[in-house]
């Protein structure tokens, strides 16, 4: 039980602290490894290239390098989540990879990674466990390779649920990550 | 507001025990049937609050209204009443008449205007069939001040009735919504304990959440994503002015208020973990008070500024804690099926209420600051975040219907009289005021 006080010039040290002796099974998982490499030269002839955006998919109207865009090359901006859980799955971590292939095209574009609780928990568990939901998919992108200076987060709790409904298919929709392309730059 | 107690009439209280009395404790009593007559009025005059005839009314009607509202009396429908109440009537009641529609007591009591332009309210209790005085005081205020009076009025005869301290003369701080869920519009706002008086403090610009009172009643912490960084912030009622405790690098949420007012006690989430901390608002001071692996939060003081109840999860579910001021000797309290949350300890000490989540319901429910004697109030769809009166008999909390509004609502230790309490919009995160000065 760590009963320290601090001055607040203090706490940035405080916050590094905290995440860095972060291991036990409350704490976020580690990321997990590498499986899918972040872009292969050949199937992406751009890879690499950041001044060239990629080709666009047949049919897919989206401008290059925006938020419309990020979302069709990864297959969504978000990620779910099972109740109280900030574990990903099979298909979560398929789109963390995609849109962390995408974020290295584009490498001058910041993304917020927005954490998301559905409605069935009280107020102030669930903005912590937005936190959760949000430094998780960080830390995956991160793994991907992707700069952590470029990415911040934030909880919305379950102040802004993506659908209104009270059914569990409504609150499987609202558990949420959601990867929000902030600015190119 | 100011408002003066009046020595003069309070000496003349006789001493003897109460020949009735309201059993506070019992959730099946009958309500005490009790009269509220208008008061009179000595000499009618105008006041910038109207005449003090038709304020002689309104006080008795919210006397009136603050009594049923504790579900413990029952006020008589004046259109049965077969007096009025002259000023010579109020020190010497026509106890025959009250007796004949059946009330047990009796409140009655006169407006005056003051040559400075306020008012004074004298508040006179009667046991109608023993014919006795039971109390009686006198409220010196501004003529706008009227209400915080008759408050007053009802805090004495509750207290003299009960045997508690009353709560009428209290306000609520609350979360005012409208709109879609997914674009939900959340306002500070503030009312009497008994809505009169509704305040907006915020825009709406801003998303906030979880207003709590300081104990002088003059500022109020809460927290809101200003800026995109959800953190906490206080709120000066008389200025208005709004300012964030501190450039915290995260998000920090939760607040409250220790018992003197120096210190907030907040969570900070870090990494995707979640403590709970100290600020010395004066030194800005911070004291790290967990540091366990997991979400601790909702913090709260035991009112002598000991000990501090909160929420976690490094068991495995949500669950409540208790610990030392300074985060030494942190010990679950709560078992039992499901997970417990929002701990809020009593203003008088002896209970914790909280929420309980199990089997798809909410409930409030109190349990005593050891885990003991857990009792659940409510049980509902969605019932969440509870209050304390000031005097600990009632507690205040929000429900949400399953797709449908938010309101606030209110029970009484016992688990009865459970009642909405009418806001203009939809309701949450209500807290509850000491009472006023």
């Amino acid at each position: 039980m760590a009963n320290r006080s601090l001055t607040l010039p203090l706490i940035a040290a405080l916050a590094l602290g905290v995440s860095a002796c972060a291991t036990k099974k409350k704490d976020l998982p580690p990321p997990p490894p590498s499986a899918t490499t972040p872009v292969q030269p050949g199937i992406d002839p751009n890879a690499g290239n950041n001044n060239v955006p990629p080709p666009s998919n047949v049919g897919n109207a989206n401008v290059p390098g925006s938020a419309a865009d990020f979302a069709a090359q990864s297959g969504s901006d978000h990620v779910l989540f099972q109740y109280d859980s900030y574990e990903f799955d099979e298909e979560a971590r398929t789109i963390l990879g995609k849109q962390a292939e995408w974020l290295a095209r584009y490498p001058q574009i910041r993304i917020t990674v927005e954490g998301h609780a559905d409605e069935r928990g009280t107020r102030e568990y669930n903005l912590a466990l937005g936190d959760r939901r949000a430094t998780a998919a960080k830390n995956f992108l991160a793994a991907q390779g992707v700069d952590t200076n470029r990415m911040t987060t934030i909880s919305y709790g379950k102040e802004r649920p993506s659908v209104e409904g009270s059914d569990e298919s409504s609150w499987a929709q609202n558990r949420r990550a959601v990867s929000v392309v902030a600015s190119a730059g | 507001m100011r408002i003066l107690f009046l020595a003069a009439l309070a000496l003349a209280a006789p001493a003897f025990a109460a020949p009735i009395r309201v059993d506070i404790n019992s959730g099946i009593a009958q309500p005490l049937p009790i009269a509220v007559p208008a008061f009179a009025t000595p000499a009618a005059a105008n006041t910038e609050a109207g005449s003090t005839a038709a304020l002689g009314a309104q006080v008795a009607q919210v006397i009136s209204n603050d009594l049923k509202s504790s579900g413990l009396f029952r006020p008589v429908d004046p259109a049965a009443f077969t007096t009025s109440v002259t000023p010579a009537d109020v020190l010497r009641p026509q106890f025959a008449s009250w007796r004949t529609v059946a009330a047990q007591a009796l409140v009655t009591g006169t407006v005056t205007a003051n040559p400075d332009g306020g008012i004074t309210v004298g508040c006179y209790a009667y046991d109608v069939f023993s014919a006795e005085e039971l109390a009686r005081n006198g409220f010196v205020t501004t003529a706008a001040g009227w209400r915080r009076a008759a408050h007053k009025c009802a805090d004495l005869v509750y207290s003299r009735l009960t045997g508690e301290t009353g709560y009428f003369d209290s306000r609520i701080v609350y979360v005012s919504e409208t709109g879609r869920k997914t674009k939900r519009i959340k306002r500070l706002a503030v009312m009497d304990q008994d809505g009169a008086g509704h305040r907006f403090l915020t825009s709406g610009q801003n998303l906030v959440l979880t207003p709590r009172f300081a104990p002088n009643q003059q500022t109020i912490t809460y927290m809101s994503f200003e800026g995109n960084r959800p953190r906490v912030w206080l709120y000066t009622l008389g200025s208005g002015r709004q300012q964030a405790i501190g450039d915290f690098p995260n998000m920090s949420f939760a607040p409250r208020f220790s018992p003197d007012g120096s210190n907030l006690i907040f969570s900070m989430s870090t990494g995707g973990n979640t403590d709970i901390f100290r600020l010395d608002i004066g030194s800005r001071r911070l004291t790290r008070l967990t540091s366990q692996a997991g979400i601790d939060t909702a913090p709260s003081y035991s009112p002598d500024g000991s000990r501090i109840v909160f929420e976690s999860d490094r068991g495995g579910s949500q669950q409540l804690y208790v610990m030392n001021a300074d985060g030494s000797g942190q010990q679950r309290i709560s078992f039992g099926d499901g997970r417990a949350a929002t701990p809020v300890w009593s203003p008088r000490g002896d209970l914790i209420a909280f929420t309980r989540m199990g089997g798809g319901r909410f409930s409030v429910g109190v349990m005593k600051p050891d885990g003991s004697g857990e009792r659940l109030l409510t049980n509902a769809y969605q019932d969440e975040g509870p209050t304390w009166s000031p005097n600990g008999r009632v507690i205040l909390f929000f429900r949400s219907a399953r797709g449908g509004p938010v309101d606030l609502w209110s029970v009484d230790l016992s688990g009865q009289n459970e009642r909405k309490v009418p806001t203009p919009l939809d309701g949450s995160d209500p807290a509850w005021s000491p009472l006023l000065p």
